[in-house]
């Protein structure tokens, strides 16, 4: 009975902690996790990109080693 | 591309979305704001992971000498520093709007600070010696001794005063709001995500560095 109310309580008392329920309400939070998804998936791409050079570049010198040796 | 850059790619697209989007415990002062859980708080597990793996690096040039472990943990060290400002950062802005001011001299920020110049002094040493084995031996054991300076920096000492950070101010361990399932949900692979982006940064970093030495010596060969 006591646990019973202490969680009605509980859950009043949070209901009134002001979060941003209006801008998932409307929907706009997407145009956020669009936003940020996309810098995101940008910089990793960026890093994508400079990982393979590297392995070109990494290619190319031990064939020129290579042919110093030879 | 290897199997844990894509593992870090899909982490991190799962935290973004999870973090923004997913239910959050309803908390008083922290309000929306127990998000930065999902982004500030990985930037320094990150730091912790690339400053460890750094310290492994150094005990290994100690025993065995490899040039190789010297240049990884300079690299990983750049990379943790490059987390740490972004962690030290991302806490300033949202102190700003929290406890009111920028920077309030609270123990987890000065600590925090007195951690990241510990490794810039770290960089500044290595600048000054003209010997490379001297300047890598040196380091390394100055290394050892930062990263063990660096755990009772972050961990103990703010516990011991009153923080007002999260999760501080005399209770050990994680608090209530951490223990959260919703929030560990994304917590935890946030943590893995942000922590291999820096190690694919770190890698990336110490590959160019090697690729660049090898042209040096190749030129070096042309000329001979």
């Amino acid at each position: 009975m006591i646990n019973n109310l202490l969680w009605i309580l509980a859950q009043a008392a949070q209901a009134n902690i002001e979060m941003a329920d209006a801008l998932r309400a409307d929907g706009k939070i997407y145009v956020v996790v669009a936003v940020v998804g996309l810098i995101v998936s940008l910089m990793i791409l960026y890093l994508v990109r400079l990982d393979k050079k590297i392995s070109l570049l990494e290619k190319e010198m031990s064939n020129r080693k290579l042919e110093n040796q030879s | 591309m290897n199997w844990w850059k894509w593992l870090c790619v899909v982490l991190l697209m799962y935290t973004v979305l999870g973090g923004l989007l997913f239910d959050v415990p309803r908390l008083g002062i922290l309000n929306e704001s127990i998000r930065n859980i999902h982004f500030h708080v990985p930037m320094w597990f990150g730091m912790i992971f690339l400053f460890g793996f750094s310290m492994w690096h150094s005990i290994n040039y100690l025993r065995k000498g490899n040039p190789d472990s010297d240049s990884l943990a300079v690299e990983s060290v750049n990379v943790g520093i490059v987390f740490g400002v972004a962690g030290l950062v991302t806490g300033m802005v949202w102190a700003r709007y929290t406890w009111g001011d920028w920077w309030s001299g609270d123990p987890k920020q000065n600590a925090s600070a007195i951690g990241m110049l510990i490794y810039l002094a770290y960089i500044v040493l290595r600048g000054s010696f003209d010997s490379a084995d001297q300047r890598a031996r040196i380091c390394a054991v100055f290394n050892i001794f930062a990263f063990f300076l660096l755990i009772p920096l972050l961990f103990i000492l703010p516990r011991l005063t009153d923080s007002l950070h999260p999760g501080n101010g005399g209770n050990p361990g994680f608090n209530s709001y951490d223990l959260d399932s919703r929030l560990r949900s994304v917590f935890y692979p946030a943590v893995v995500g942000w922590s291999l982006l820096g190690y694919w940064m770190t890698i990336s970093a110490w590959r160019f560095k090697k690729v660049k030495q090898a042209f040096e010596s190749w030129q070096i060969d042309q000329h001979a």
